[in-house]
């Protein structure tokens, strides 16, 4: 036997934008007091503009849980299970949203944007590129909800204010940082946006 | 063979802001954390513990739990192979509760099940029947009372007594201080997965401090020899103390070795609240003599410290509040007692500072209280008083190395002041923030200086060691190749940075490779007491000299002379009598060359019966100034401004010194105005984000670096650690900010809202 330990899931699903994947059977999800998982039928989610079947999911499987367990997205983290941390953050349509709060079920017909989707192909984006050169990232659990979080706030207030940053950005904990390093990350692109910009 | 004499200097990476080699798979969602990992055919653990903080289990039924379709294994204490309890000092801890629980959360079972929703419903069968006992839930009474554990109650009195023990000040001012239950909040929950190997062991993969030290009690435990049990450290969210306790190592290597299956468990927040060890909760009694020109003369504590049900590190915690439980001040004479107890409180072992912070808070509340019984300034009185090199501590031991103690002082107070309070100040920027309660009319602004030290690497005679290995050859790409092999766990302050540059400050121009951190390298010891860059650090130094040693004996071989006229000269080796030089790459051309070494601190002595001793190594300290403003009629506080000078050494990488500062003052932050566990007769009330507040990034100040570099004399390129003093005195300063701001007393931390306002 293999002492070498893999990430989940054992198989890889296909990629294809657009185009359902190959389906991904689902672990028998956990119920959160014991009592018997209701299985529900296979249903469709959209996750980072690639359509996965979703086969084998509870009823109340969590979107976190059925992103990471189901569908093996694992930079999605979790923490504290009841939407104070952030570290499930992902895009609902647009929206940050705790995915540990969101049945995944509720989220069929809405676009799912994990830390995945924000990363693009072979490289970083400029907010993963500040976080690093910034000294935002130490442990780094916290870092994929942190990206997400920055994203929503940058595309919707780029003009924001260091206050108004912490205020946006304090739905996500971080235990390491004392978020100086993060703050430095943000505005750095705000400072890099603008001058593009201008 | 080519030989170049063109020389260009590389400029150092030692003291540059080098980026962490692990942020870019971080911040795409890559890395792989210790709840990321899986197996073919793996199970999914859960533990089942106890409601109770103190109870006799009259029987434990595991049938209904075996009935459970998909349940694999059902274990309880009698299936423990080997020792039937561990722990850090004192194997006194059980690995599942057998005929009596001393905590709430204390485990009695564990079960392992085809997934995680099998495995809680299978743990939620499992019949146990307790008989409740009172729990004693106050050290005071702990201390004097009937024995809770057939070890005792008293994990360790220290007594030190020095100088002249009935000398007396002119002066004296006396207090008593408490400080709550403070939790390490890692983010990452505690998981590992559990692998059997074909030689009968186990292989663990797991989130830990130190895996060498996890390795020995899991193999006593399983009753296996240690070679039996390889541990490989997993990505690590975070631990600050936290994780240098085993927690759920030993029972996820019981369940895949009795089920032959891989086994993975992670603990949600609650169960991570019950199932590692806090910062004990202090109860501190001072007095303080002063001369009336303002020089200390005796101080006398005693300090008790709630170590919960088992020893865990007590032993070492409460020896550094005694040591350092009159802060970095000159003091001839002391008499402290330290006092570590069991009781049926959750154990508390390792966080950040390990007993310095806890003293930290009563000492400069002290240095407060005597400045104005002199009518002295409280920078004055300190800055008068403040240890120098050459200095005795109250153990007896002279300071050998940097003490720059007035230095961190100035520098904390010479940061510029925020804006004062205007109008303009913005909602979210006041007390209560979003909340919108805070008029600035009502707004009180408070100033607070805090003083801290703390020890660095193991004390007492600890042979504090680092194992280290090193390989050098040719990549496929020609170049040249360094791995690295040390056990030393990465939990997130960026040592796999520091291995980096430091093998490339030493070897020159080569590509550097950690390989993964396991046991199938000498031990590392913890990622605590801020040692490892002194530690691993050094070790990877030592390593490195080690194979330039051999490079130039290679280089001579190869130029058919001695290598007495040969020397190493930036990555690489001169014949000084022709200027000839020869790279790396050339000296690899004939073959690999390997390298070993365990590096060691000079050793420390153990204290004797009156306290006295060489215990240390070295010391770090610490100054914070705190700006703070309150809402009285609310009892709420912002943490404006956070000052701080901070002793390091050097630094070596002043970027992640800068993230270690923050993140510790952050901390240091919370204890001061809201991090507590709320104990309710050993219960946990708040095992939870939404009921254990740390703070976020509107909770958290504006922080002001000066790093003071006296490079220490005997550490690697003069760095001390950086870690643990920015948690020292910063809530001790907030305090003060707040004392300052409303004129109460406030001998507590956490300072809660009704402290403020129902007492203003």
């Amino acid at each position: 036997m293999s002492s070498q330990p893999d990430r989940m899931p054992q198989q890889a699903p296909s990629e294809t934008p657009g185009q359902p994947s190959t389906d991904v059977s689902g672990r028998a999800a956990s119920g959160p007091t014991g009592e018997a998982p209701v299985v529900v039928a296979p249903y469709e989610l959209s996750v980072n503009g690639v359509v996965r079947r979703v086969v084998g999911a509870w009823v109340g499987d969590s979107l976190l849980n059925v992103l990471r367990d189901d569908l093996g997205l694992l930079g999605t983290k979790g923490a504290c299970e009841q939407g104070e941390c952030g570290s499930c953050s992902v895009l609902l349509d647009g929206s940050v949203v705790c995915s540990c709060c969101v049945l995944a079920v509720d989220a069929v017909g809405a676009e799912v944007t994990t830390v995945e989707g924000l990363t693009p192909p072979g490289g970083l984006s400029d907010i993963q590129q500040a976080l690093v050169a910034a000294g935002g990232v130490q442990c780094g659990f916290c870092t994929p909800g942190f990206v997400v979080a920055i994203h929503d706030l940058l595309s919707t207030r780029p003009d924001a204010t260091e206050l108004d940053v912490r205020e946006a950005l304090s739905g996500n904990l971080c235990r390491c940082t004392g978020y100086g390093r993060i703050i430095e990350a943000v505005r750095t692109v705000q400072r890099e946006r603008e001058a593009a910009d201008g | 063979m080519g030989s170049s004499t063109v020389a260009v200097r590389r400029p150092s990476d030692i003291g540059a802001d080098i980026r962490r080699p692990d942020g870019v798979p971080k911040v795409q969602g890559a890395f792989v954390y210790s709840s990321d990992l899986s197996a073919e055919g793996m199970l999914f653990a859960k533990t089942l513990r106890s409601p109770h903080p103190h109870a006799r289990i009259v029987s434990v039924d595991v049938a209904g739990a075996l009935a459970v379709p998909g349940v694999r294994a059902v274990l309880t204490a009698s299936d423990v192979p080997g020792s039937p309890t561990f722990g850090l000092e004192h194997r006194d801890q059980p690995v599942f509760a057998g005929d009596v629980v001393r905590y709430q959360g204390e485990p009695v079972a564990a079960v392992a099940a085809d997934d995680p929703a099998t495995a809680v419903a299978a743990a939620a069968a499992i019949d146990v029947t307790y008989e409740v006992l009172e729990p004693v839930v106050d050290p005071e009474a702990a201390l004097v009372g009937p024995a809770l554990h057939p070890d005792g109650n008293v994990f360790r009195h220290l007594a030190i007594r020095h100088g002249t023990t009935d000398a007396c000040g002119e002066v004296v001012v006396e207090g008593i201080y408490e400080v709550g239950m403070q939790d390490q909040a890692f983010m990452g929950p505690e998981s590992g997965l559990a692998v059997p190997a074909d030689d009968g062991g186990v292989r663990l993969h797991i989130a830990t401090q130190w895996l060498h030290v996890d390795r020995d009690q899991i193999a006593a435990c399983l009753g296996l020899p240690p070679e039996l049990v390889h541990l490989t450290l997993a990505g690590v969210g975070g631990a600050f103390g936290g994780r240098e306790d085993v927690s759920l190592q030993i029972h996820l290597c019981l369940l895949a070795l009795r089920t032959g299956r891989p086994v993975k468990m992670v603990y949600s927040r609650d169960e991570s609240f019950l199932g590692h060890v806090h910062r004990h909760p202090a109860r501190m009694w001072y007095r303080h003599h002063a001369t009336r020109a303002g020089d200390l003369v005796k101080v006398e504590a005693r300090v008790l410290l709630d170590g919960g049900a088992y020893a865990s590190s007590s032993g070492a915690v409460v020896a550094n509040a005694a040591c350092f439980a009159p802060g970095p001040y000159r003091v001839p004479n002391a008499v402290i007692d330290g006092y570590a107890v069991r009781t049926h409180n959750p154990p508390c072992g390792a966080m950040r500072g390990f007993g310095a912070v806890q003293v930290c808070f009563a000492h400069e509340a002290q240095m407060d209280k005597l400045a104005v019984a002199l009518g002295m300034d409280p920078v004055e009185l300190r800055l008068r008083n403040a240890l120098r090199t050459g200095d005795r501590l109250v153990t007896g031991q002279v300071i050998t190395g940097t003490a720059p103690v007035a230095e961190v002082i100035r520098a904390a107070v010479a940061h510029p002041l925020p804006p004062s309070l205007s109008d303009k100040l913005p909602m979210m920027a006041r007390p209560g923030g979003a909340g919108m309660t805070a008029d600035v009319a009502d707004l009180r602004r408070g100033l607070g200086l805090a003083v801290g030290f703390k020890n660095i690497c193991f004390s007492e005679g600890f042979d504090d060691s680092v194992a280290a290995r090193l390989r050098l050859e040719l990549g496929a790409s020609g170049s040249p190749v360094a791995t690295v092999h040390v056990a030393t766990a990465e939990v997130g302050q960026g040592f796999v940075t520091l291995v980096e540059q430091i093998a490339s400050e030493e070897l020159g121009l080569v590509d550097v490779v950690l390989a993964d951190a396991d046991t199938g390298v000498g031990s590392a010891g913890s990622t605590s007491a801020s040692r490892q860059t002194w530690m691993s650090g050094g070790a990877v130094k030592q390593v490195c000299e080690q194979a330039r040693g051999v490079l130039v004996e290679r280089a001579a071989g190869l130029w058919g002379c001695t290598a007495a006229g040969l020397v190493w000269s930036d990555g690489e080796v001169v014949r000084e009598a022709t200027a000839q030089r020869m790279d790396l790459a050339e000296i690899l051309a004939g073959g690999p060359v390997e390298e070993r070494c365990v590096h060691r601190h000079r050793q420390t002595t153990p204290l004797d019966a009156d306290g006295q001793g060489d215990a240390h190594l070295s010391f770090m300290f610490v100054a914070h100034r705190a700006v703070v403003d309150v809402d009285p009629g609310l009892g709420l506080v912002r943490v404006v401004q956070v000052a701080t000078g901070q002793d390091v050494g050097r630094a070596l990488n002043p970027l992640q010194v800068t993230g270690q500062i923050e993140g510790g003052i952050a901390q240091g932050v919370g204890l001061a105005v809201m991090e507590e566990i709320v104990l309710d007769g050993g219960q946990v009330r708040n095992p939870s984000f939404t009921d254990y507040l740390i703070p976020t990034a509107l909770d958290s100040p504006d922080v002001a670096i000066t790093l003071i570099e006296e490079p220490e004399p005997g550490a690697p390129y003069g760095a001390k650690g950086v870690g643990e003093p920015p948690a020292i005195s910063s809530g001790p300063a907030v305090l003060a900010a707040i004392r300052d701001a409303t004129g109460l007393e406030l001998p507590r931390a956490p300072v809660r809202p009704d402290d403020i306002a129902l007492r203003a």
